[in-house]
């Protein structure tokens, strides 16, 4: 049953429905960058034996707000042989994207800014647009360390495009559109279960392109310090925080809609259904921060294109495989075959993978 | 029209270029400075750079008595202060030909053996962290240590710089609740340090980072004159507490860990197995504490005969001696610190080249230094 | 325990071998002429049966009518040690053969004694100040510093 996007019958039609979903979107970026700065700090302080933010407001509430003010009224320092043209952009053209990628994610049945029939190639294709901004700041802050960082998120996220994008593809061949609404909609099963390589995949390829432990070497405190944004204070260093929480988000959103069915589920309303599987995946990723320590970056792309990458083109012919085979049999059946293949090939695909290659000849 | 157009051959120049890894960083340890040459990503060369905590403890101490001196031994590796203190006064007690009695031969040894866990928790938490697990490790590490920092506080109402040894004895004993508090930590520390092997150190990922980075050969080690975990990381079996026992260690029953490879997983292996060895000691030396002065007679102002003596002890940084040469009044005349670390730091050059930025911060981490020694 | 080897006893080998190099010779150490003191290094390090292949530390000192430098010796396959000593007279500019080549671990410690005494090693790859700055005037360890 196709579903076409339709304007909706409102007073006003297609221009009062993007301004109220433009507002919800926004204010739901910020709202929620708030909760998870507060979240992670306090997470990542209890996993550690220690208390976390709690003075600002009760339970450290107020922190992220008391963070905010701090960061609106700093200094605006821009270096003197910089770039400056190119250092005042690079947080905008950071932040702008991870909003942009909200557009296509639906919160509710049917509740959404715009369902683009090619919904995940739009997001796959925009999300690739922050790396530019990153090394615009690296470039134009005229200092060795961001360039060095700069350089290592550009090799980090072209790496991990590939296995990203080729994960969801199998999303997408099960689901039979590129429209996220279809996906959702698809999902009678979430594609976890159908499809749990494709999801570990696109996981850890998210976790690298977002900078998140274990991979976050681009901003690395004990090399770097911090990388590409050592010479940004006030506000737009908060803008380069706020994208990356924003991105953290969205990733959380994507992996909701595409692989654990949405705003689907039974009992609660759809949207808190929404909220809450966005957050346990921003828990597991917290979690994974507090628990691992960093990958070097060579380690960082063997882990991409010589672990990553072939496992994704296989996971995607084995799915069309199935689906071509045997498109009468009920999906249930597929389930366990799936799990049962993902087990084998990660255990044995990592008998032959060595992690790094190590001293160079100088 | 196929033509066969020949391509320009494009040569990209490249040179490597020098970063300042300055003193002010959050890896480096205290202000220690090194000036990096990189291409690309590779260490090419590295130059380390000291001084920036020089304070001239060398000519200080000819200024002032030789208890007056304790203090500023205590400043010199921060982080292990029983240990400076203890090579000092068996140095003296050397050069004086002075005796302690011995309960006080027990207490420096437990003493000791806690300062050698506490400053091992540091060196492996902050190692760990320069590897990138982001303070967990390094938290939990620090909870364990607040626990043998209590400890200190008992004993000498200090946390970091106790000034509690004293020519010829210690300032004084030990309070009742203290030998109650120390079983207790006795008994839940090796759960930690089970703990601590259980995340790390089968951890694929610090695997990666550690194993087979940083190598010092066995000869390297030698001509150097690496001491501590460095050199026995690389796979020699010395230790001063067997080589040359001071105080009473060869009444001791303990191992003394090594490395195969020398890379800086053996560094970090041969660390943790020492906190154990070091339980072992603790034990031992808490049941066989005998009754008794805490002090021997020694006069107020110590005027050793003139002459020189050399003391040194396996501190937890390595091989720290003092070479002291006294003139017969109250002050040394020579006072003259072996810094294991500042020896330990001399081939660190060469460990580096060919490995990349993130592993040099790592191979420096694995050395750990304090740059009170180093400086002075 | 480390056997610490008696001066005397190893002055009477080293004379039979370098007859002429030894100055002075006690229970504790062995002190000889600046111009030998290579040599006799490198006979201390590379005799089999004395193997001196860990230089443990490297000191100076400050006799207001010579300046002494004290190498602590120390063999880790016998397990036993030696002081050797060396002198130089000259006030302006006193130097010493370096003994780099032969235990690597000289660098930074011969290095300092450049820095605080002015003792300059001959044959040191790189003597430069290492603790004060490129610059500084004097030699703070010395006596008629401050």
């Amino acid at each position: 049953m196709a579903m076409q996007w339709l304007p909706p019958d409102w007073p006003g039609n297609f221009w009062a429905h993007w301004a109220v979903f433009t507002v919800i979107i926004v204010a739901f970026i910020l709202v929620m960058f708030l909760a998870f700065t507060w979240f992670e700090r306090r997470a990542l302080a209890i996993m550690q034996a220690r208390l976390g933010p709690n003075r600002a407001g009760p339970f450290g509430l107020l922190q992220p707000v008391a963070d905010g003010l701090k960061v609106l009224l700093k200094e605006d320092i821009v270096p003197a042989k910089g770039d400056k043209l190119v250092h005042w952009l690079a947080p905008v053209v950071a932040f702008v994207p991870a909003m942009l990628i909200f557009a296509v994610i639906p919160f509710q049945g049917g509740a959404l800014l715009a369902d683009l029939n090619i919904g995940i190639l739009y997001i796959v294709a925009i999300s690739s647009v922050t790396t530019v901004g990153i090394f615009m700041a690296g470039w134009a802050s005229n200092n060795k360390y961001s360039t060095l960082g700069a350089m290592r998120q550009i090799a980090s996220v072209v790496s991990y495009e590939i296995p990203v994008v080729l994960s969801v593809v199998g999303v997408v061949l099960l689901a039979g559109s590129l429209s996220l609404q279809q996906i959702v909609a698809a999902q009678d099963i979430p594609f976890i279960l159908l499809q749990p390589l494709g999801f570990l995949l696109f996981f850890i390829g998210a976790l690298a392109e977002i900078n998140r432990t274990p991979f976050d070497l681009t901003e690395a405190d004990s090399e770097l310090v911090a990388g590409f944004n050592i010479e940004y204070s006030g506000i737009k260093w908060g803008l380069f925080f706020l994208a990356e929480y924003a991105e953290a988000l969205a990733i959380s959103a994507i992996v909701t809609t595409v692989f654990l069915g949405g705003w689907r589920g039974p009992l609660l309303p759809d949207w808190l259904w929404f909220l809450v599987k966005v957050g346990i995946i921003f828990f597991v990723i917290v979690w994974i921060r507090t628990t691992i320590p960093r990958v070097r970056i060579d380690q960082l792309m063997a882990l991409a294109w010589k672990f990553l990458f072939p496992l994704a083109l296989l996971n995607l012919l084995i799915t069309a495989v199935e689906i071509l085979v045997w498109p009468e049999v009920s999906l249930w059946v597929f389930v366990p075959v799936n799990i049962a293949i993902a087990i084998v090939l990660i255990v044995l695909w990592s008998k032959f993978f060595k992690l790094g290659w190590g001293k160079v000849e100088v | 029209m196929a033509t066969t157009a020949k391509t320009k051959e494009v040569v990209i120049n490249t040179e490597p270029f020098v970063v300042n890894f300055g003193p002010a960083h959050p890896s480096t340890h205290g202000v220690f400075r090194m000036r990096i040459t990189l291409d690309g990503e590779v260490v090419v060369d590295m130059e380390p750079v000291f001084g920036y905590l020089h304070r001239g403890i060398e000519k200080l101490a000819e200024e002032r008595t030789y208890t007056q001196v304790i203090p500023l031994t205590d400043r010199l590796d921060y982080l292990a202060s029983m240990s400076n203190n203890l090579a000092y006064c068996l140095a003296v007690e050397k050069l004086a030909g002075i005796a302690v009695p011995e309960r006080v031969e027990y207490i420096r040894v437990i003493m000791a053996e806690l300062q050698r866990i506490a400053s091992h928790l540091i060196a492996v938490g902050s190692f760990v962290q320069d590897c990138g697990a982001f303070m967990t490790p390094y938290v939990y590490m620090l909870r364990e240590r607040e626990r043998i920092l209590d400890l200190f506080e008992m004993v000498s109402g200090q946390r970091l710089t106790y000034n509690y040894m004293r020519v010829g004895g210690v300032s004084q004993d030990v309070p009742d609740e203290f030998i109650p508090a120390l079983a207790k930590f006795l008994k839940e520390m090796p759960g930690w340090i089970n703990e601590y092997d259980r995340l790390l150190k089968d951890n694929e990922i610090l695997l990666a980072r550690a194993k087979g980075v940083g190598i010092l050969p066995r000869d390297l080690a030698i001509d150097i004159a690496a001491s501590g975990p460095v050199l026995r990381g690389s796979g020699v079996k010395w230790d001063i507490r067997k080589a040359d026992p001071y105080s009473i260690y060869d009444r001791f029953e303990f191992d003394i860990p090594t490395g195969t490879v020398g890379d800086c997983y053996d560094r970090y292996r041969v660390r943790v197995e020492e906190m154990r060895q070091s339980l072992r000691i603790l034990k031992q030396a808490m049941k066989g504490l005998p009754r008794g002065e805490v002090r021997s007679e020694v006069p107020h102002l110590i005027r050793p005969p003139a002459g020189e003596a050399y003391g040194h002890i396996e501190a937890p940084k390595g091989d720290l001696g003092f070479y002291l040469v006294s003139d017969g009044s109250i002050a040394p005349y020579r006072f003259h610190v072996r810094a294991p670390t500042l020896i330990n730091l001399t081939v660190l050059a060469d460990m580096m080249r060919g490995w990349k930025i993130a592993d040099a911060i790592v191979i420096f981490g694995s050395i750990d230094i304090c740059m009170g020694e180093v400086d002075r | 325990m480390t056997l610490a080897l008696s001066g005397k006893d190893i002055a009477k080998q080293i004379e039979k071998k370098f007859p002429g190099c030894v100055a002075e010779s006690a229970a504790e150490s062995l002190l000889v002429e600046a111009q030998s003191l290579l040599e006799v290094a490198a006979y201390l390090k590379n005799t089999p049966g004395l193997d001196f292949d860990y230089l443990t530390a490297v000191s100076g000192v400050d006799y207001l009518e010579c300046f002494e430098v004290i190498y602590q010796l120390t063999s880790l396959e016998h397990n036993h040690s030696l002081v050797l000593k060396a002198r130089c007279y000259n006030r302006e500019n006193p130097t010493l053969p370096s003994v780099v080549g032969l235990w690597r671990t000289a660098d930074f410690q011969e290095r300092e004694i450049y820095d605080l005494f002015g003792i300059s090693f001959t044959g040191h790859p790189n003597l430069k100040r290492i603790f004060l700055w490129e610059g500084f005037e004097g030699h703070p360890l010395r006596k008629d510093f401050l």
